[in-house]
């Protein structure tokens, strides 16, 4: 690893790792190889399936392929200046992945993190830490193989991501929660009372130090293996004590691939950074049965359907030829889906929520408090008799292309575990009015028969021509500073708009909803898979709703001080004078 | 630990979950309209020539082009297309005036009013602490006219607030205006 874990006592005890000192740092110097891991294994495939016959030819004894560049080369006698060229470009290549593992460095301090790229076309690229939107942590296959992980600071726009690819995976790991705590504002508060706090111990500052119980009892157990094995071994709080013996009984070469393995097989929350337990839980067939029954199931079924019909109609064979490999393809999606939703968890740090995904690479990402803009519960009609709900949020930044389901923070969960996650997103929404108020909001509607309102302000009766199915579930309420919306019959929608991220509202009526005395209305949020609108309402009530939104919004906003969630958590006098 | 946050002071209706939509009000009307609010600014009256150049030119260009697929290549749906769009734009050129006279914003305590549309009526309010930044244009029709469009950017896409038509001296003001008002609410993102 490039940054060995610092040998000397770490100067905070809250900072784990140094590389948040602002100086220039460089990357895991296996970087480039896996940057462009896909690439030379693409050349590689490429090759290989050219000598394909060659080599096999090569232990069957097969004939000569007269003409072929290889054979041209070897008849005229230039196999010496092949190897030579061959061994030129290899050069180059390792030569140029040199050069941009030493260009491309980062640093870390109280206020941004920087990162600077490139050989022929420089970039440099820095964001505020008190813009941070979320931080995610990603571990793709083959860089996983390779201890290493990739973490990405999230910040608001489009594209305007710092990606840190690759640390090392346990490095990474803290400077996630260095960075987390930077930007929790925490850090002023922390470095003075270090003054007062740092005891005279002669144990080397081990990242469990900051006053987690059950984390510092690990280290203890296990400090006797780590000073045996060395600086090789070198993240003691993250073993397991039943490991301890395995970790003894290996040694430097050996413990390589022991800790690789552990890192492979460890599960994704770091112990001491957040409880231990994912709130939820989903059992491989609840997932496996959620993925199957969705909409693109019905597509896949509809296709096939069509298919039977047009070859017993007695179309020729092509579209069959055309349509098949397409359907078989679709297998592929269902695995990548499964085995990117599978060992799903989500947990609640002292720096935000944290959502982690993926069996082969895997997927974590940490929201701040006060960054999820808007939260959709909703249920395809498929799902209805198991009770299975989906979650899924609107951040103002979404992490980048590849990692793209990371708004989505419960893939499939019974009502219980939609409302364990909302206690995380939604901090202090869990009293008895709101969790009856989300309840009523996912399974409720307006009672037909009584005409009695639920907890919603729901849409007139008159609305069913406009909405015939869902006019009765249609819509809304505010509660402290959550506004909900609740819709749809088909797919039953529940949606949540913290006010104070909520951007503007609308109230807009033409034609049609005017005849009826209807109205309809949008609360405006950052874009994302969230669409918080109300189709119908009544004329008088949407002049309510606008009422109330634009005031709380901007209530909300001035009560809300999440930004920097650790100075309103923990206020201390130093805090205080540091500001 | 997370549970500190968000301290259910400054809600609109704390924990109450039914709003009053009980009366209907003295005389119901159908249509959607901010009664209690204060005056609306109105943009400046000129506004409508550029409406109505844009309207004439989107018009000349289509009944145009409509017209040669007519004659030159015999098309004859392309006159019942160019009909359509000639009698569609006298339409909205009749009602241009009143359109324009629709649109308002207001600058109230802590957020951006804004409303426009008669047919199509719609009411947007933006608190001024969402701003992130603002936006100047100026059209050829509307700077012959000195007149300019004011964008006020959220980080949402949709809760853009355009107002159209002001005089050049008046959108500078807003603008600077504006800013000032976001500065001092500035809230994070």
């Amino acid at each position: 690893m490039s940054e060995p874990a610092s040998p000397v006592p770490a100067p905070s005890s809250v900072l784990r790792t140094d590389l948040t000192d602002g100086e220039w740092h460089h990357l895991h110097p296996a970087t480039p190889l896996l940057r462009g891991g896909i690439f030379m294994v693409a050349i590689l495939g490429f090759i290989i399936a050219n000598l394909r016959e060659r080599l096999i030819d090569l232990f069957t004894g097969g004939e000569n392929y007269a003409g072929d560049p290889i054979d041209a080369i070897y008849e005229s006698g230039a196999t010496g200046w092949a190897l030579l060229i061959i061994a030129g470009v290899l050069l180059i290549i390792l030569v140029a992945f040199y050069l941009s593992w030493r260009m491309h460095t980062f640093r870390v301090n109280g206020e941004i993190v920087e990162v600077r790229s490139g050989l022929l076309f420089r970039s440099n690229r820095k964001a505020r830490l008190d813009r941070v939107q979320g931080v995610s942590l990603s571990r793709p296959l083959i860089p996983r193989l390779f201890g290493a992980a990739r973490l990405e600071i999230t910040v608001a726009g489009q594209d305007g991501n710092v990606q840190l690819d690759y640390l090392g995976s346990k490095l990474a790991d803290d400077l996630r929660r260095d960075i987390l705590h930077l930007a929790s504002g925490l850090r002023q508060a922390q470095q003075t009372d270090d003054g007062l706090a740092a005891s005279p111990e002669s144990r080397p500052a081990l990242p469990a130090a900051d006053g987690d119980e059950a984390a510092s009892n690990l280290a203890d157990s296990n400090l006797s293996a780590s000073t045996l094995i060395g600086p090789a071994n070198e993240h003691p709080a993250n073993e397991h004590p039943a490991n301890e013996h395995q970790a003894n009984a290996h040694f430097a070469l050996g413990d390589f691939a022991t800790a690789r393995y552990k890192e492979f097989r460890a599960p994704e929350l770091d112990p001491d950074a957040a409880p231990p337990e994912s709130v939820v839980r989903i059992p491989v067939g609840r997932l496996i049965g959620s993925i199957v029954l969705s909409g693109f199931t019905v597509f896949l079924l509809l296709a096939g359907i069509g298919l039977v019909v047009s070859v017993i109609a007695g179309s020729s064979g092509w579209v069959l030829v055309a349509v098949l490999p397409g359907l078989i393809g679709s297998f592929g999606y269902y695995f990548s889906r499964i085995t990117k939703s599978l060992r799903f968890s989500i947990a609640g740090t002292p720096d935000g929520v944290r959502v982690g995904f993926g069996l082969l690479s895997t997927s974590s990402q940490t929201l701040p408090p006060g960054r999820i803009h808007a939260i959709k519960v909703s249920q395809p009609i498929l799902w209805r008799r198991f009770g299975w709900w989906q979650m899924s949020i609107n951040t103002a930044g979404q992490a980048s292309g590849r990692s793209s389901p990371l708004a989505t923070i419960l893939p499939v969960g019974s009502l219980a575990d939609v409302e364990k996650v909302l206690e995380l997103a939604l901090p202090g929404f869990d009293t008895k009015t709101h969790s009856a108020l989300i309840e009523n909001g996912m399974l409720g509607g307006r009672k037909r028969d009584a005409g009695v309102a639920d907890f919603y302000s729901n849409a007139p009766a008159r609305a069913v021509w406009l909405r015939p199915f869902s006019w009765w579930r249609t819509g809304w309420a505010v509660s402290g500073q959550v506004a909900l919306i609740r819709r749809g019959v088909l797919s039953r929608d529940l949606v949540l708009v913290p006010l104070a991220r909520m951007q503007g509202v609308r109230i807009s009526q033409g034609p049609l909803l005017r005849r009826l005395r209807l109205a309809s209305a949008d609360l405006h949020t950052v874009a994302g898979p969230v669409d918080a609108s109300l189709s119908v309402l009544d004329v008088d009530e949407a002049l309510v709703l606008f009422e109330w939104m634009s005031t709380g919004a901007v209530r909300s906003a001035l009560a809300d001080t999440s930004h920097h969630w650790s100075r309103t958590a923990a206020p201390t006098p130093a805090t205080e004078a540091a500001e | 630990m997370p549970d500190s946050e968000l301290p259910e002071v400054n809600s609109p209706e704390p924990a109450s979950t039914e709003p009053a939509s009980t009366e209907p009000g003295p005389e119901p009307s159908e249509r959607l309209d901010l009664a209690e609010v204060g005056e609306w600014q109105r943009v400046s009256p000129k506004y409508v020539l550029v409406e109505i150049v844009g309207t004439i030119v989107n018009a000349v260009v289509v009944c145009g082009g409509a017209t040669l697929l007519w004659l030159l290549l015999d098309q004859t749906w392309a006159m019942w297309v160019g009909i359509v769009v000639l009698v569609g734009s006298i339409i909205n050129l009749v009602f241009e005036p009143r359109r324009v006279r629709a649109i308002g914003y207001q600058l109230r305590g802590d957020d951006l009013l804004f409303r426009r549309g008669i047919l199509f009526q719609r009411f947007v309010a933006v608190p001024y602490g969402r701003m992130q930044l603002i936006d100047m244009n100026r059209g050829p029709v509307a700077r012959w006219l000195g007149l300019a469009d004011l964008k006020f950017v959220t980080a949402a896409a949709t809760a853009t607030v355009a107002i159209p038509g002001l005089a050049e001296a008046d959108a500078e003001s807003l603008r600077d205006q504006l800013v000032e008002l976001a500065e001092s609410r500035r809230a994070g993102l």
